[in-house]
């Protein structure tokens, strides 16, 4: 079932994203889909400087939160304690993996249902527990589809985007044991929740994210319409919940105000099906609810962003996925072309933490700097900055006094360096650049015709007759 | 080290700037709201009916005396064979002789098998609604268990009026949730759904297809 699924490489981003553009199925099925999303929250959002004020303040929260990180993990982690519930720390998705392949294994678990969890993605959960023998089953429907089809979701709130109702159609009536053809939607649901239902009752680890856990009371806060995530979390005799270290909040008040951002920023949804609150595994007395609950806190480079007070804000991130909605490169290519856990604006600014510089520093180049990630942002993060700042540290070596990131300086090129080298040296000597400007008018009939990208989709570029200097002169004097 | 201690000394040897003062809630609140006239008890039933109607749920207006008379109606509307409830409840619906009466009397370990598969209905308390969203408060506890709400097709849920808040923030604040949660507390706005198969809406996903409000309101709010 579980197809060994790698991180496809960033240095193939462009093959993959010249193979997007030239889908149309592809193109289509994220434009409509898209268009959609951006209309339905912005019908949320009708006036704009509330809007506004709604973001200063969720931005307010999160910074307050970071701020505050470390003394906020201490006391979530113990208050879950009191609670009954065991916290475990990794590093890195081979600790995280191997922390819940050890308590699967510890309860003979031969199926864990997942409801969704993009840092379950991020460890490559799934994979790891078919190497340990065990499966596990996706029951979001989106990923439920994407897994069925050996692939990773393209989009981090609407997993199967990039697949038309036809195609699942087909993938069921190959894929599912005594499905027939449909290409109802409703059907098609029926489908995944017959079988599904059949996994909840006997799977013996349920496994979910968190969207926002909350210091004060210990409680973890989960967004979702389908109801599968509360499957997950109530059927199974074991919960296992995992989320970045940065999810955390300090007061249960400081929910309603990112609730209602994300839900409208997500899908334009004044709240989802369901928000479901959890503090603690079955009590005894009552009838149900799983009888053991474990929180794995992962950093997986989420500490190198903190190090940094400007790349810090990128842990601000709500998951919300609007600003890949808003992104006209993320919309033309997709999520897979990224090659990353993360696509979009997000995962360009969040994927060089997790995966190093020199396998992803092609993915802040991915934007055409319009700033749509930034202005859609329900926390404020400054994303076009951030991509800037980014693609400035893969082409350089760490400034005197900075720590260097995971593959620093690993876009650096002998070439460009001895072009800038150049091209300072020609533009702060005068007499140098005026003797450039006179060789390159003259000889401007020796300018190549193939300018390699430039002329792709381009006529060729062309020194003019004379150079400024000249022409300003002439004018002069006539 | 401690995956731990590395990760709580890497945090800790972060720069930091002047931290930004503790998020004033109350007052944001406030001011998102300055202007609005306050919500009076007729204006949130009449939010709460729109809003939960948009998330598909139905809304049905009872008294304290007829509710389970009404529910039996609904139940035999729908062909209901078999129905969930809790302890509290026995004595009402039995009065009201509602047939396939099934009390949640034992852990799931014990019956799940026939809570999936052979349920069709259940009924639950809740311990408000927020109009803002058309938005269900539900604390499962040892007499209504957490899946009450999320197996059986058909979701009944008994809503006291008089337990309708304006918002999230207000139903947090005045029933001091931060005080004490609950092993599991439950927002429920409309039956289960998915948009997941070409942006297309389906209802009945994972959980329930149809989620039924029972609205306790006075004589004279029936309409």
């Amino acid at each position: 079932m579980n197809a060994p699924l790698q991180f496809v490489p960033a240095s193939a981003f462009k093959q993959r994203a010249a193979a997007a553009v030239a889908d149309a199925h592809l193109r289509s099925s994220f434009r409509n889909a898209m268009d959609f999303l951006i209309a339905r929250r912005a019908a949320q959002f009708p006036d704009a400087p509330a809007l506004e004020r709604q973001r200063a303040f969720a931005e307010h929260i999160r910074k307050y939160s970071l701020a505050r990180l470390p003394d906020l993990l201490e006391q979530l982690e113990r208050k879950l304690t009191d609670n009954g519930v065991s916290v475990h720390w990794a590093e890195t998705p081979e600790e995280a993996n191997r922390i819940i392949i050890d308590i699967a294994r510890r309860h003979s678990t031969r199926l864990m249902v997942k409801g969704k969890s993009m840092v379950s993605e991020e460890i490559e959960l799934n994979h790891a527990m078919a190497d340990a023998g065990m499966e596990a089953l996706e029951s979001d429907m989106g990923e439920y589809i994407v897994q069925l089809d050996g692939e990773k979701p393209s989009h981090i709130i609407m997993p199967a985007i990039h697949k038309t109702k036809q195609q699942i159609a087909r993938l069921f009536a190959e894929k599912v044991p005594g499905a027939a053809y449909t290409d109802s939607v409703d059907e098609l649901i029926g489908i995944g929740r017959a079988v599904l239902r059949e996994k909840f009752m006997t799977a013996e680890i349920g496994l979910s994210g968190v969207n926002f856990a909350v210091a004060e009371t210990g409680t973890l806060c989960l967004v979702e319409n389908e109801g599968n995530g509360r499957m997950c979390t109530t059927v199974p005799d074991v919960h296992i919940a995992i989320t970045g270290i940065e999810k955390v909040v300090e007061k249960l008040e400081h929910v309603p105000p990112l609730l209602a951002l994300l839900t409208r920023s997500a899908t334009g949804q004044a709240i989802t099906t369901y928000f479901n609150m959890i503090s603690g595994p079955r009590k005894p007395g009552e009838k149900d609810g799983p009888r053991e609950l474990h929180l794995v806190l992962v950093d997986n480079g989420r500490t190198q962003a903190y190090g940094d007070e400007q790349l810090r804000s990128t842990l601000q991130c709500i998951r919300c996925g609007a600003c890949m909605n808003h992104c006209p490169v993320y919309t033309r290519i997709g999520g897979h072309a990224y090659g990353s856990t993360y696509p979009g604006p997000i995962g360009a600014i969040v994927s060089p933490h997790m995966l190093g510089l020199a396998a992803t520093h092609v993915l802040p180049t991915a934007s055409s700097l319009c700033g749509a990630c930034g202005e859609v942002c329900p926390v404020r993060i400054p994303i076009p900055d951030l991509l800037i700042r980014l693609r400035g540290e893969a082409q350089h070596a760490a400034r005197p006094g900075e720590k260097p990131m995971l593959g620093q300086g690993a876009a650096q090129s002998r070439l460009i360096d001895i072009i800038w080298a150049g091209w300072a040296a020609l533009y702060t000597r005068p007499a140098l650049y005026r003797a450039f400007g006179w060789l390159a008018t003259r000889f401007r009939a020796l300018t190549p015709p193939m300018q390699s990208g430039w002329t792709a989709s381009r006529t060729p570029l062309q020194p003019a007759r004379r150079t400024l200097h000249e022409q300003m002169a002439a004018r002069k004097r006539s | 080290m401690s995956a731990r201690a590395n990760i709580l000394q890497r945090l800790r040897a972060a720069p930091q700037a002047t931290p930004p003062l503790p998020p004033d809630v109350p007052a944001f609140h406030a001011a998102c709201h300055a202007g609005l006239a306050a919500g009076t008890r007729a204006a949130r039933i009449a939010l709460f009916c729109e809003k939960m109607a948009f998330w598909h749920g139905e809304v049905v207006r009872v008294t304290r005396a007829n509710w389970p008379q009404t529910l039996r109606e609904l139940c035999v509307t729908k062909g209901v064979r078999s129905l969930l409830h809790g302890e509290p409840h026995t004595a009402a619906l039995r009065a009201a002789g509602i047939g396939g009466l099934k009390p949640y009397d034992r852990p799931v370990d014990a019956w799940k098998k026939e809570l999936f598969e052979d349920t069709d209905a259940s009924l639950t308390s809740t311990r408000g609604g927020i109009a803002e969203t058309g938005t269900l408060i539900i604390w499962p506890d040892v007499d209504e268990p957490r899946l009450m709400s999320l197996v059986p097709p058909i979701h009944f849920a008994l809503l006291d009026a008089d337990q309708l808040y304006d918002d999230l923030f207000g139903a947090m604040r005045e029933q001091r949730w931060s005080s004490g949660m609950p092993t599991n507390a439950l927002l429920v706005s409309g039956p289960s759904k998915t948009a997941d198969i070409q942006v297309t809406l389906a209802y009945g996903a994972h959980g329930p297809k149809e989620l039924v409000v029972l609205m306790l309101v006075n004589e004279e709010e029936l309409k």
